[in-house]
């Protein structure tokens, strides 16, 4: 069950999240000792949880606003992009979420989506126009699935502190070696004596070994938690959807793509479904790579074929990577409620030739940018611009009237 | 005394513990309710989308109108149903009707064209994964509640407070399930 597995997972999290924890507040005594021999070390510790305290703080009230206008996002009503309105509504309703998340569309033409908010009440989703253009119902519903599981399993909450924590460390080590450039702790080496030099010394030593090694070792456990999520989003994505092959080749789809998301950087690059920085996924998995490789997250899903609870999800993991691994939490194992995998769409508008999907992104353009759209029933579309004063217009082919509301 | 503290310390203590399983049986029912609430939601978009269907598919499909009699019918006999037996008869039938429909209109391109009858759909479609995500989340939300009914020492409470198991919502239509994937790629 979702909630369980919550809890389990924040458990699992939990172990490399002291790991990073420890390591902060190790630099944090080993530099304040570096620059106050005496008891600099727990005034260290004290700066370093205060910066990351600090720059948590600041990502958890104004992270999501950041990241959305960073990236470019605009919230959108249900008249933009109806499909995508009704498949996170659908996905709202197969998690039982009492919030709908705010949509948003990135006016960007590479495929891809991201999720925020660190409670599922001012959550919000954003793709792509790209994506849209691209992936038919069943794909796009596997993505926003995807998405809504980063919501529901608080993802977002425990990548944005572990950020932090990385931020942090990265930061500290940056100024402590710019420091040591210019000398900074050179003035205390004189003072001290004979044996407190020696201590000294090691203390150096110490000092640049954390400041080379620490944000390394932060990063690799940081990536391991993105990493890790990124299946158990797959697997619950799969349970909301019941049906795996539109996730797999929305995946296919989005990694097959060689446009470039402009707005994506390296600060951004975790939240997005797939990494937005490397072109065509790679082949091995890496640990210094955010997601795991797009190939494997594909053969995993396109290999449920029994079912799609999380016990199915472990087992076509296991198979896939020819090893046993706990993936998924023994609590969401327990889930008995087989849920037998739905057939795809009867009717799928999609987009075949590469003129329709210009069309479809273009559309999609013109409505973020305030264009009305009517749809009359004799079967033509109006593109009503921003700027038309008009109370009411007349179909072109039919001459009916539709009124337009302002 | 140092006895009679520490008696009331675990009187408290247990206190506290009844309350907050309590209230969690509490939230959990109110969870099922509204995973219930949702699915009706959904079949009254339905039946609001239907008149519109009718009126942009009507001028196209002339050979078919036996089936939009049958939406028509049903739909009416969901919305008068009297007992919950009845609805979900009748709700079937429509799912039933609006599948034929679906099937029906790859025969008129010209209907497939048209930008509003492409909205209705889209809006149909929606309507009917909804109604199955809410049944499918109705029954997460019952067999957890159920979970927490039977099991120590929640079940304590619930037996006190005379909390009841619900009922999962099964598909009538026992053949739907019978019918083997087919898979043509």
């Amino acid at each position: 069950m979702m909630w369980e597995l919550i809890q389990a997972n924040r458990r699992k999290s939990i172990f490399i999240f002291i790991g990073m924890g420890l390591l902060l507040i190790l630099i944090g005594f080993t530099f304040g000792s570096f620059y106050a021999p005496e008891n600099g070390g727990f005034l260290g510790i004290f700066f370093a949880l205060m910066l990351w305290g600090i720059l948590s703080m600041v990502s958890y009230f104004a992270g999501s606003k950041i990241l959305l206008a960073v990236s470019g996002a605009k919230e959108v009503t249900k008249d933009v992009h109806p499909q995508l309105y009704n498949v996170v509504e659908e996905m709202r309703i197969a998690a039982n979420l009492p919030h709908q998340p705010k949509i948003y569309i990135i006016a960007d033409a590479a495929p891809n989506a991201f999720a925020t908010g660190i409670k599922p009440e001012n959550s919000a989703i954003a793709v792509t126009a790209g994506l849209l253009g691209t992936l038919n119902r069943d794909e796009l519903q596997g993505v926003v699935a995807h998405e809504m599981s980063h919501i529901i399993n608080r993802d977002v909450l425990v990548m944005t502190f572990a950020g932090m924590m990385l931020g942090a460390i990265t930061l500290m080590a940056e100024v402590f070696t710019r420091s040591l450039w210019f000398g900074g702790g050179s003035r205390y080496k004189s003072k001290s004596s004979d044996k407190g030099g020696q201590a000294q010394i090691i203390i150096l030593v110490l000092a640049i070994a954390l400041a080379i090694l620490g944000p390394i070792m932060a990063q690799l456990l940081y990536f391991a938690i993105s990493r890790k999520r990124e299946y158990l989003a797959d697997a619950s994505a799969v349970r909301l959807t019941r049906y795996p092959d539109g996730l797999a080749s929305a995946l296919e789809k989005i990694s097959g793509s060689n446009l470039d998301l402009k707005t994506a950087n390296k600060v951004t690059a975790p939240m997005y479904i797939i990494n937005p920085l490397k072109k065509k996924g790679m082949q091995l998995s890496n640990v210094t790579s955010t997601h795991p490789p797009i190939t494997e997250r594909i053969n995993i899903l396109r290999s449920m074929t029994q079912g799609v609870n999380y016990a199915n999800y472990q087992n076509a993991y296991n198979t896939v990577k020819g090893k046993t691994s706990g993936l998924i939490p023994q609590s969401g194992l327990t889930d008995s409620s087989k849920i037998s995998l739905r057939d795809s769409e009867l009717s799928q508008t999609s987009f075949e030739t590469d003129k329709q999907v210009k069309r479809e992104v273009g559309d999609l353009m013109m409505k973020l940018n305030d264009f009305l759209f009517i749809n009359c029933y004799c079967g033509i579309k109006l593109k009503v611009p921003p700027d038309f004063k008009s109370d009411s217009i007349s179909c072109p082919k039919c001459g009916r009237i539709h009124n337009i509301s302002h | 005394m140092t006895f009679f503290i520490v008696f009331i310390v675990i009187v408290v203590v247990i206190g506290f513990f009844f309350v907050s399983i309590y209230n969690s049986l509490v939230g959990l029912r109110n969870r099922v309710k509204n995973a219930w609430s949702q699915i009706d939601v959904q079949l009254k978009r339905r039946h609001d989308l239907i008149p519109n269907l009718i009126e942009t598919v009507k001028g196209y499909m002339t050979h078919e109108r036996q089936v939009m009699e049958n939406i028509t019918k049903y739909r009416s006999q969901a919305m008068d149903a009297g007992t919950v037996g009845e609805k979900a008869a009748a709700e079937g039938l429509l799912s039933g009707a609006l599948g034929q429909l679906r099937v029906q209109v790859e025969n008129y391109p010209d209907l497939k064209a048209n930008q509003n009858f492409l909205a209705l759909q889209e809006e149909l479609t929606s309507t009917e994964n909804k109604i199955s995500f809410a049944r499918q989340a109705y029954n997460d939300q019952v067999l957890f509640f159920n979970n927490k009914i039977q099991m120590f020492p929640s079940n304590i409470v619930a037996g006190m407070f005379s909390f009841k198991e619900e009922e999962f919502f099964e598909i009538e239509d026992q053949t739907e399930k019978a019918v083997p994937k087919v898979s043509f790629s």
